[in-house]
């Protein structure tokens, strides 16, 4: 059997609070060792010194579109995409075509992912049938078929009642609900954040009070049901204190937050580009600072890419009518990695809040590099810069704010169940 | 000179801002003259394209082009459903493969003229886009006043209505600002944009307060069909409210004057009175249009042999 040699690097393991230079051995799929001076006979042997050696990271919220828009993105495109961005497990949201609100739609996906993606994929099943906020959907079953966790995201459930239900019967499969927290009401028409900059450039403003209406709404829905809540991309500063007020009570809310609402500010959209839309929007410098303070200090728990893929003529209209969504994946570590840059976090809280705390919220065996573990491992050059050009990275789609951008950070290897599928230079290396 | 594209007044800076004024005062002469017409743009192709129909506008700018020599050339896409709007830059491409001098475009969604731009290889001149900018509106408002009061600088600018939506509103408030005037926003609450304060005007739910003073009464189009209900409880109380007649003119100096960008909804934004007759200036507005967009045409289209943004930019 193969046995794969990491040596020298920076290991970063958070379940296990580890963060010394040692090598890793992958032996038949799974961490064999970790440790200073491991060697190996016939072992193939990497290089890793002065690199990060850290869990593959875990995506709770990607689209991979398939079935019904390959166009976009499908699960071999979606797959090597992530494994390029370092991501070894991504969870992918039930709004395809037809929604992944059946068995039979899960169990596709899981069988293509199988024979396609490099990255280990789970499907969020529908919470509701057909995303429509109606009839919850056979949890039981979806989650026998392999969902790991169930939403209706951008379809946000606005029933109070219906919300109540899906909430409280998802403790019979013990599996979390992911919310897109927003009030379509009061979002209304708006394209992006409402402030100045939508009333400079002339569009219709959606407020954070949309988002947070619906995170206090969905918090006391979880004091309620008692069930497991997950705040999907929080954008708005003011949902961080809603979301701390839920944890310090004891209940079981979690919450995450994307690379660009990290990092950008509806100033981006100033010149119209439609690679800043997305939902929900980017908001202001001051809720960037928040939210990176609510990274930092666990409240918020983990990042998340939102990987959102659009065809080029999709996004080539008039900023009203594109669509929601940016690419995630390739450049997630990049973004996030300023982080530690400043200083506002080690390097081994930026790997937890990438793999561990994920892993752990969906309940997935990932996110650890103790032995016996699958050898999904991820090596880091934080220092290392490159530009990203989507038409050379690995989704179907180049919807990225970062397009043509140098960006510091590079994603040297992914490793998934011990085999090496990516590596730069050589790109996807198995598919 | 003023730049490649005229996309909104946020992008000028003062100095261009008059000699764009400064250039239609110029024009003005043309129009008392027996032959209405100069052979300035003689061989330009201007194309109108307009996604939206605006009669008003889209005739202004013909006349001005037509009073130049150019060749008009009206274009009317339609823009019916955003669903098929991937046709948009499409139907731009088409057009800058046929070599226009300059694209004039209207659109109902902010944004599109500047989108425009960056596909086309003319020079676009923005007739409106939703509720960004109307940029050679804003300029005829400026030409307007500055010839009625002989000046800009430290005047007292009141703009009454749907703040919210008006492209009219957020150029003039660029405009105005950049040439030294006070420029005050006024109207329902509702109809306030959010942050409208850092745009650089003070903002008033009181016409009382408003117009306390000012030398100048902007009232804007409302869109009864639209905000009825909604926005406003009705036509009735907006005009009872934000509706300008004689008696509430009172508050405003006793030389001010009365402007709207048309169409006017009688009896709702103005009464009848204040549409028709001194102090108002609407008609000044129009006739004003023409010269000002024979100005930009000229700026614009004429100021060099060469075509094409790639040459123009060396």
């Amino acid at each position: 059997m193969d046995r794969v040699l990491i040596r020298g690097g920076r290991i970063l393991d958070p379940s296990q609070g580890r963060d010394e230079e040692a090598d890793l051995l992958i032996e038949d799929g799974k961490v064999a060792a970790v440790g200073a001076g491991l060697s190996a006979a016939d072992a193939e042997v990497i290089d890793a010194s002065g690199k990060w050696v850290a869990p593959a990271f875990v995506d709770l919220h990607a689209h991979f579109r398939a079935p019904g828009q390959e166009y976009k993105e499908d699960l071999a495109s979606g797959g090597r995409s992530a494994v390029a961005g370092g991501f070894s497990a991504v969870c992918c949201m039930a709004n395809t075509d037809p929604v992944n609100d059946d068995p039979s739609v899960t169990q596709y996906i899981l069988d293509r992912a199988e024979k396609e993606s490099p990255a280990r994929v789970f499907p969020v099943a529908a919470a509701t049938r057909g995303l429509q906020g109606e009839v919850m959907t056979e949890m039981a079953a979806l989650k026998e078929a392999g969902a790991v966790a169930f939403s209706d995201d951008g379809a946000a459930i606005m029933d109070s009642s219906v919300m109540r239900r899906v909430l409280e019967y998802s403790k019979l499969v013990d599996a979390p609900v992911v919310v897109h927290a927003e009030d379509r009401s009061l979002r209304a028409d708006g394209v992006m954040n409402e402030g100045v900059m939508s009333t400079r450039l002339g569009l219709p403003g959606n407020p954070v009070e949309a988002e947070e209406l619906h995170v206090a709404r969905d918090v006391r829905l979880a004091r309620l049901t008692g069930a497991r809540l997950h705040v999907g991309h929080v954008s708005a500063g003011g949902s961080v204190d809603l979301i701390r007020e839920a944890k310090e009570e004891g209940l079981s809310v979690t919450a995450e937050v994307t690379p660009h609402h990290l990092s950008l500010t509806d100033e981006a959209t100033s010149g119209y580009d439609t690679n800043t839309k997305m939902s929900p929007p980017l908001r202001t410098r001051k809720d960037v600072e928040t939210l990176r303070k609510a990274l930092v200090e666990g409240v918020i728990d983990c990042i998340a890419t939102d990987h959102a893929p659009h065809a080029e003529y999709e996004k080539a209209v008039e900023f009203a009518a594109a669509p929601n969504g940016i690419l995630g994946l390739e450049t997630a570590f990049s973004i996030v990695s300023d982080l530690v840059r400043t200083g506002e976090m080690t390097p081994l809280q930026l790997m937890e809040r990438m793999s561990t705390a994920p892993a752990r919220i969906f309940g997935l065996d990932a996110g650890s590099l103790k032995e016996g573990k699958s050898a999904d491992v991820v090596i880091l050059d934080p220092e290392a810069t490159w530009t990203y050009e989507p038409a050379e990275g690995f989704s179907k789609s180049r919807n990225s704010p970062w397009s043509g951008q140098n960006l510091t950070g590079v994603v040297e290897a992914t490793f998934v169940k011990g085999r090496l599928v990516y590596q730069a230079g050589r790109g996807v290396v198995i598919q | 000179m003023i730049g490649q594209d005229l996309l909104g007044i946020e992008d000028l800076e003062r100095e261009q801002i008059e000699l764009i004024l400064e250039t239609a005062e110029g024009m003005q002469e043309i129009a008392s003259r027996d032959v209405k017409k100069v052979p300035t743009l003689r061989g330009r192709t201007v194309v109108n394209l307009f996604f939206e129909p605006s009669t008003r506008t889209q005739t202004s700018f013909e006349i001005a082009g037509k009073r130049l020599a150019a060749d008009v050339v009206n274009f009317s896409a339609s823009s019916s459903s955003l669903s098929k709007s991937e046709s948009l830059l499409d139907t731009a491409k088409t057009l800058d493969a046929m070599d226009p001098d300059v694209v004039i475009v209207r659109h109902r969604v902010a944004g599109v003229p500047r989108k425009i731009a960056d596909v086309l290889d003319a020079p676009v001149i923005n007739a409106g886009d939703g509720a960004h900018e109307h940029p050679s509106q804003a300029l005829l408002d400026m030409l307007t006043v500055y010839q009625q009061k002989g000046r800009i600088e430290g005047l007292s600018v009141a703009i009454v209505g749907d703040i919210a939506h008006s492209r009219v509103a957020r150029s003039n408030i660029y405009g105005f600002t950049k040439l030294g005037a006070e420029v005050r926003v006024a109207g329902p609450p509702t109809l306030l944009p959010p942050g409208v304060d850092e745009l650089g005007v003070k903002s008033y739910t009181s016409l009382r307060e408003a117009l306390d003073g000012v030398d100048v009464v902007m009232a804007l189009r409302i869109q009864t069909e639209r905000l009825t209900g909604a926005l406003i409880p009705s036509v009735r109380e907006y005009s009872a409210t934000f509706g300008l007649d004689r008696a509430k003119l009172r508050f405003a100096r006793p030389d001010a004057i009365v402007m709207h960008p048309g169409p006017v909804n009688r009896g709702v934004e103005l009464s009848h009175e204040l549409t028709d007759d001194r102090p108002s200036v609407i008609l000044d507005q129009v006739r004003n249009g023409v010269a000002l967009r024979m100005a930009l045409l000229y700026l614009i289209a004429g100021r060099s042999a060469s075509r094409g943004k790639e040459q123009a930019s060396g």
